[in-house]
């Protein structure tokens, strides 16, 4: 078993900001990811709202710039790893990977961010890539001229509506409730222009395909009906989920939605382990937020050594 | 031009030569976007873990990529990046859209076992 002073799990803005301090401060610190470095921020295409830079700057290189700030001052990495047995009591914290690699820590700070949520329905997994996605700046202009569905009434639907009407012919909105819960200025903007129509009260309940046709089979929330409609392809927007499913295990209190309940220093209810950024509850989630999460129990970490 | 530390793939002839020359390969075609930088992020890490395979990346949008593009299995593809990998010149797998760091580790696992 290898001992480091501070186990960070989750390489996002609030793990690296983490690091960055734990490590300056001369604490041996491990950072753990499940994939790679830089969280939800390295596919983020723009920041514009990061403060320290005049232009956007792309989230890759703003990722990428904060792991290589976190190496420089020799916070180690497992990165694409997955953790397979996690221990936290007030006495004793240690996480075992799937190579069998075991660590242990004083410290434990859980910054494991959130994910894009999935619909989980059937076909979604089954026609990834070739009729549905997540992207609408990176799958845009497959349908360009093509009819979709975009499935979601948030920001980010909204937001990803408007960079999708550069392209397709026309926009279904296929969304649960009857108004969307984006903010009005996008909102507007999207349900403003001629080619988009929205589908309320819906949920998708299946996807199929008919030659390369996408098929979308939603059911009507107020009367229970369902119907099959035909689109060229599907946009899925629907919000992020807590990565948290690796807590549950752990006696660390979560909300009834997987996030973890912490204090004003970060602090959970296992004494020496704190969370930090998206997976923490609370009201806003911004790239700068998660990094004063970090910051902060960090900062509780080395005053605590 | 792809801002990865991944190799480049430029040319048809090079995508071949490095097939014909490597029992396992995998490349991952796309541009620098959001589906794409995960993928090509998890091919750095599992460089160093699985040395026995050539990892490379190329551009979506440079002529060449039809070598890619044009793959059978890639016909119905529409999501990037576009993951190929092959075995002794053959396409055992490609997918299409973003991939997890343990669905990239189970197809390896799979079809370069």
């Amino acid at each position: 078993m290898q001992k480091f002073d501070v186990i960070i799990i989750g390489a996002g803005p609030a793990g690296l900001a983490a690091a960055i301090y734990t490590a300056r401060a001369a604490l041996s610190t491990l950072v753990i990811d499940e994939s790679s470095a830089g969280g939800q921020v390295k596919t983020t295409h723009q920041v514009a709202n990061y403060p320290g830079f005049v232009e956007p700057v792309a989230g890759h290189e703003l990722a990428g710039n904060m792991r290589k700030q976190a190496e420089k001052y020799s916070t180690k990495f497992r990165l694409a790893a997955d953790i397979t047995a996690l221990y936290l009591s007030d006495q004793e914290k240690w996480v075992e990977l799937d190579d069998e690699d075991k660590y242990t820590a004083e410290f434990v700070i859980i910054a494991t961010g959130s994910s894009p949520r999935l619909l989980n329905i059937p076909g979604e997994q089954e026609y990834k890539g070739s009729g549905i996605s997540y992207c609408a700046t990176c799958d845009g202009e497959f349908y360009k001229d093509k009819d979709i569905f975009v499935i979601g009434g948030g920001n980010s639907a909204m937001e990803e509506s408007l960079l999708l009407l550069q392209f397709v012919k026309s926009i279904t909105v296929i969304h649960q409730f009857d108004e969307l819960q984006a903010e009005k200025i996008t909102a507007d903007k999207v349900t403003t222009n001629p080619k988009v129509n929205i589908l309320w009260s819906h949920e998708p309940r299946a996807f199929y395909k008919r030659e390369n046709v996408m098929v979308l089979e939603a059911e009507n929330l107020k009367t229970n009906k369902r119907i099959r409609l035909e689109r060229d392809g599907i946009f899925i927007f629907v919000g992020l989920v807590p990565n948290s499913a690796f807590l549950k295990d752990t006696p660390i209190q979560l909300t009834k939605y997987g996030y973890v309940i912490t204090g004003p220093r970060m602090e959970t209810n296992i004494a020496s382990v704190y969370a930090a950024g998206d997976i923490r509850d609370k009201k806003h989630r911004q790239i700068t937020i998660a990094v004063g999460d970090g910051t902060v129990a960090a900062l509780e970490v080395i005053h605590k050594v | 031009m792809l801002q990865t530390n991944l190799e480049h793939i430029e040319s048809e002839e090079q995508l071949k030569e490095l097939i014909e020359n490597n029992e396992k390969v995998a490349v991952c075609c796309g541009r620098m976007g959001p589906m794409c930088i995960p993928v090509y992020d998890i091919f750095e890490i599992f460089q160093e873990k699985y040395p026995d395979i050539q990892f490379w990346d190329m551009d979506f949008d440079i002529p060449d990529a039809s070598i890619i593009k044009g793959l059978p299995e890639c016909r119905k593809f529409w999501g990037l990046p576009y993951t190929i990998y092959y075995r002794n010149g053959k396409v055992m797998k490609a997918t299409s859209s973003i991939q997890s760091a343990k669905e990239i580790k189970s197809i390896i696992n799979d079809v370069f076992a």
